[in-house]
């Protein structure tokens, strides 16, 4: 380990012409993790276009009083697929895809630990959620229970009984998430054997990038939470098919059982994602302001912190359930606590700006409008978690606002920052920059014109989940501003999606390292070859390429 | 008869009608108490959100590279322990102190004590209406539930019961309390102290089925001797028509299935599937608060109850047009 000597020369991969079914066959049979990620990413933004087109019908339900857009059993199955598809179809595959493609990259390896798992993981993954969507399809029901799942994302018993969810609806819910389920935990073993076993020699852990260690992190709290989902998804299916009364309140079974089940999933999963949109910031947020990150071990601490916490929050949720006084100052603590290492985040970020030189491109606007967008989530989680406010809070609009800045504003804008950051390494083609711009203006501008006022909304007494509402309650001009918004959205997302496709073949060449950045995966070429890197890496410091530009004044002098 | 004209006016002026559930112009003591604890809530998230977020700008003004500007590359900061455990501890002590205040908050709302002579309701859920039953005077109504105001000594807090028929409902009345579920299999509690006579709209906040967003709710707070007026007249059966037209209305009622799920107290019909109707004309709405209470409004209900609220528990029963005009002249008659 006397000296870093790996060559940032690649032979580049001979293009070649294959026919359309050789093409096919070699993207169905891959183990390629960085295929595989960018199928994970490809697939999580088709179906977020997808749910984006449902958000929109919506919102045009809802942009006058007593509209009849859509009639009251379409609109509870589009509120429910828009959520499922949004957290387990959007969502997780953003983690997934983003941890296949950068993990192996960012330590140095040639592929995940089990490429294979990886490729099973994904394909079952895809499996289930075409299982959701052939509901609309395959499900018919009787009335009230219609084609496609109309119980909610997060199918409260007992409405998911056969009692009150007659025909097959629900099972395809229960049975397209556990199947789902099962992808998402092959590729969080992947992820944590990859990085526990794979680093290139003199990566420790305390060299690893900051986001794989927030990707392991988050595969550690899949490993722990969807159990209880899928566990809870097969009680409700013994229920329905098996005569079981678990949540069967009619036979003398809990509701509010169902309620603990979902949630000890439910809030490691909302952390599990917004994971990945904290792990592209830490990568570019330091890159764009030219400094390394402010307070590297507390992030890391703080991670691992949340991680921990977030296990113990679940029932901030249910403060409405009439739990008694002292589970509800339990959970209000736990969640107010779990604001102190969030915090700390918050203002590493921060003062990783202070003092640097902002590159303000497309990734880094998208970065900078997450902090802010995540400051107002963090602080108005804080209302809710105070127990009292919550019960006025939950269930109202207030709370639709607080979680869509949550994953729209800081989730999908960081994930944005950091597609915008990696297109080139995975394309070898920049984004172009005008178009990113527009992107970035239109969808900040119109995210906040259709959410902020969702807030009122709430603190105004309007319920989430209603298909329609009679004037004169309040909610009329809040109701119109907000599905305006929408409008701009679209155009933000639509300058997105051209700007993807265009670059791929007219973009600018990016070069092996466009960004002058530190992590490996910037030290071999763009695209990278199958086997990324030519001669394995050795690492001093936690910013190798760093190391290597500045050898007059290295990092692991510091560390 | 100067007396019972100036009492019918007083009786007819109507009620102040709170349309706007504002959570924030609390009219009880559970909505006040949280009131006062989210103005300090969102004071300390807004000087935190002024004062962070005002750094965050600053920093993306003040450090913006410059085209042309300097090309090296700026000083390498790596962190510092002190300011860390600064923003460590100062986001601790703020929480301490909200968690300290949040623990008084919760026990003083939902581990009130009931004072004696507080009234009773229990609130029941149903796939999409709500069913309210006095056990005290024995009373059954549906979707809008009559409490006493409190202003002072010898007026009394409402105590409710929640449970429900079906699935999961929550009641919630902005101005009068936080909301509480109502789950079936479970029985949950919540009190409610009106401070001035009026009527408070709610809605149910848990998504309970189709018709989630038609499940209206309305708390009529009247003066104690209003409500006692109220209660006399509740209590009291169906009137029986007189008039033989009517009689023949009641008759075609009765032999319909009608009674199979709606009950008229004194009469044949005693179904418990539907809201109680012995004394519909006397509220202000029908189907759960989806249309105001009028005859014809009525007649297109029972007509078609699908076409105003589709999917809902009560069907289209195909009435002939005598049939419709005497079930709607005899449920008139309901008062």
């Amino acid at each position: 380990m006397s000296s870093i000597d790996f060559p940032l020369e690649f032979p580049h991969e001979k293009p070649s012409e294959f026919s359309f079914s050789e093409t096919l066959y070699s993207w169905v049979a891959t183990v390629d993790h960085k295929r595989l990620g960018l199928m994970y990413i490809t697939t999580g933004l088709l179906f977020f276009v997808i749910a984006g087109i449902m958000a929109s019908v919506m919102r045009l339900q809802l942009a006058f009083p007593n509209q009849h857009v859509v009639q009251p059993e379409t609109f509870n199955r589009l509120f429910t697929m828009h959520g499922t598809t949004m957290v387990f179809l959007v969502g997780m595959p953003f983690v997934a895809g983003f941890s296949n493609y950068l993990v192996p990259l960012m330590i140095g390896a040639r592929d995940m630990a089990f490429p294979r798992l990886n490729a099973f993981g994904f394909w079952v993954f895809l499996f289930g959620g075409l299982i959701l969507y052939f509901s609309y399809f395959g499900a018919n029901g009787l009335s009230g229970a219609g084609s496609a799942p109309d119980v909610g994302w997060f199918a409260y018993s007992p409405l998911t009984e056969r009692a009150f969810s007659r025909g097959a609806s629900t099972d395809y819910w229960a049975i397209g998430i556990f199947v789902a389920g099962i992808g998402t935990i092959a590729s969080a073993i992947n992820v944590i054997a990859t990085a526990v076993t794979m680093r290139c020699p003199g990566m420790t852990l305390s060299r690893m990038p900051l986001f794989v260690w927030m990707m392991v992190v988050v595969s550690w709290l899949i490993l722990l939470a969807i159990p209880p989902l899928s566990a809870c998804q097969i009680m409700l299916m013994i229920d329905r098919y098996l005569g079981g009364h678990f949540f069967d309140t009619q036979a003398g079974g809990s509701a509010v059982l169902w309620q603990h089940f979902f949630w000890i999933f439910g809030h490691p999963e909302v952390y599990i994602l917004i994971f990945p949109g904290w792990a592209s910031v830490s990568e570019t947020i330091p890159v764009f302001s030219r400094k390394p990150m402010f307070g590297r071990s507390a992030m890391v601490g703080a991670s691992v912190a949340i991680g921990f916490i977030s296990m113990s929050v679940w029932a901030h949720h249910m403060f409405a359930v009439g739990m008694t006084s002292m589970a509800n100052t339990f959970f209000a603590a736990s969640t107010m606590l779990i604001a102190v290492p969030t915090g700390i985040k918050i203002f590493n970020w921060t003062a990783t700006m202070w003092g640097g030189k902002l590159h303000m491109t497309t990734s880094m606007m998208f970065a900078c409008a997450f902090l802010l967008q995540f400051l107002v989530a963090g602080l108005t989680g804080i209302m809710l978690g105070v127990a009292p406010f919550d019960w006025q809070l939950t269930d109202s609009y207030f709370v639709v606002a607080h979680f869509h800045y949550t994953l729209v504003g800081a989730m999908l804008f960081a994930v944005f920052s950091g597609i915008y950051y990696w297109y080139p390494k995975a394309t070898g083609r920049m984004l172009n920059e005008t178009l990113g711009k527009i992107h970035f203006w239109f969808l900040c501008i119109g995210f906040n014109v259709t959410f902020l006022p969702m807030h009122w909304l709430g603190f105004l007494g309007m319920p989430r989940r209603i298909y329609t509402y009679a004037p004169g309650r309040g909610w009329d001009d809040l109701n119109l501003i907000a599905s305006i918004g929408v409008i701009v959205q679209a155009i933000g997302i639509l300058a997105f999606v051209w700007n993807v496709v265009r670059s791929a073949k007219w973009g600018k060449p990016a070069g092996d390292d466009p960004w002058d950045a530190w992590t490996l995966e910037w030290a071999t070429s763009s695209p990278p070859p199958e086997y990324n890197f030519e001669k394995v890496p050795v690492v001093r410091s936690s910013r190798p390429l760093w190391d290597l530009k500045h050898p007059q004044d290295p990092d692991w002098k510091y560390e | 008869m100067i007396q019972p004209v100036a009492f019918l006016q007083a009786a007819a002026s109507p009620l102040v009608e709170h349309r706007v559930a504002d959570m924030f112009k609390p009219l009880a003591t559970p909505a006040h108490t949280v009131f006062d604890l989210s103005l300090l809530v969102m004071g300390i998230t807004a000087g935190i959100f002024v004062v962070v977020g005002g750094l965050i700008i600053y920093a993306i003004i003040r450090f913006r590279h410059k085209e042309g500007g300097d090309p090296d590359e700026p000083p390498q900061i790596y962190g510092s322990n002190q300011i860390e455990v600064a923003w460590t501890v100062i986001p601790i002590l703020i929480v301490f102190a909200l968690i300290g205040v949040t623990a008084r908050v919760v026990a003083g709302v939902q581990d009130q004590a009931e004072p004696p002579g507080a009234i009773h309701a229990t609130v029941i859920g149903h796939q999409w209406w709500w069913e309210f039953r006095y056990p005290d005077y024995g009373i059954v109504t549906a979707n809008e539930l009559h409490v006493p105001i409190t202003t002072g000594p010898g007026e009394h807090p409402t105590f409710l019961k929640l449970e429900s028929r079906d699935v999961i409902h929550s009641f919630w009345v902005p101005q009068l309390a936080g909301k509480t579920d109502v789950i079936p299999n479970r029985e949950n509690t919540m009190w409610l102290d009106p401070r001035e006579p009026g009527i408070y709209f709610g809605n149910c906040a848990e998504y309970c089925g189709t018709q989630h967003a038609n499940m209206l709710l309305r708390v009529v707070a009247q003066t104690p001797s209003d409500f006692a007026d109220w209660v006399a007249q509740q209590k009291q059966r169906a009137a029986v028509p007189t008039d033989p037209q009517l009689k023949q209305a009641q008759r075609t009622f009765d032999r319909l299935s009608c009674i199979a799920c709606h009950a008229v107290r004194g009469t044949p019909a005693f179904g418990v599937v539907g809201p109680d109707l012995t004394h519909l004309m006397s509220r202000q709405t029908i189907g759960a608060g989806v249309m105001e209470n009028t005859p014809a409004n009525l007649r297109a209900w029972i007509d078609n109850p699908q076409a105003i609220k589709p999917g809902c528990e009560m069907p289209d029963m195909k009435l002939s047009d005598q049939q419709l005009d005497q079930v709607v002249a005899y449920i008139e008659t309901l008062k």
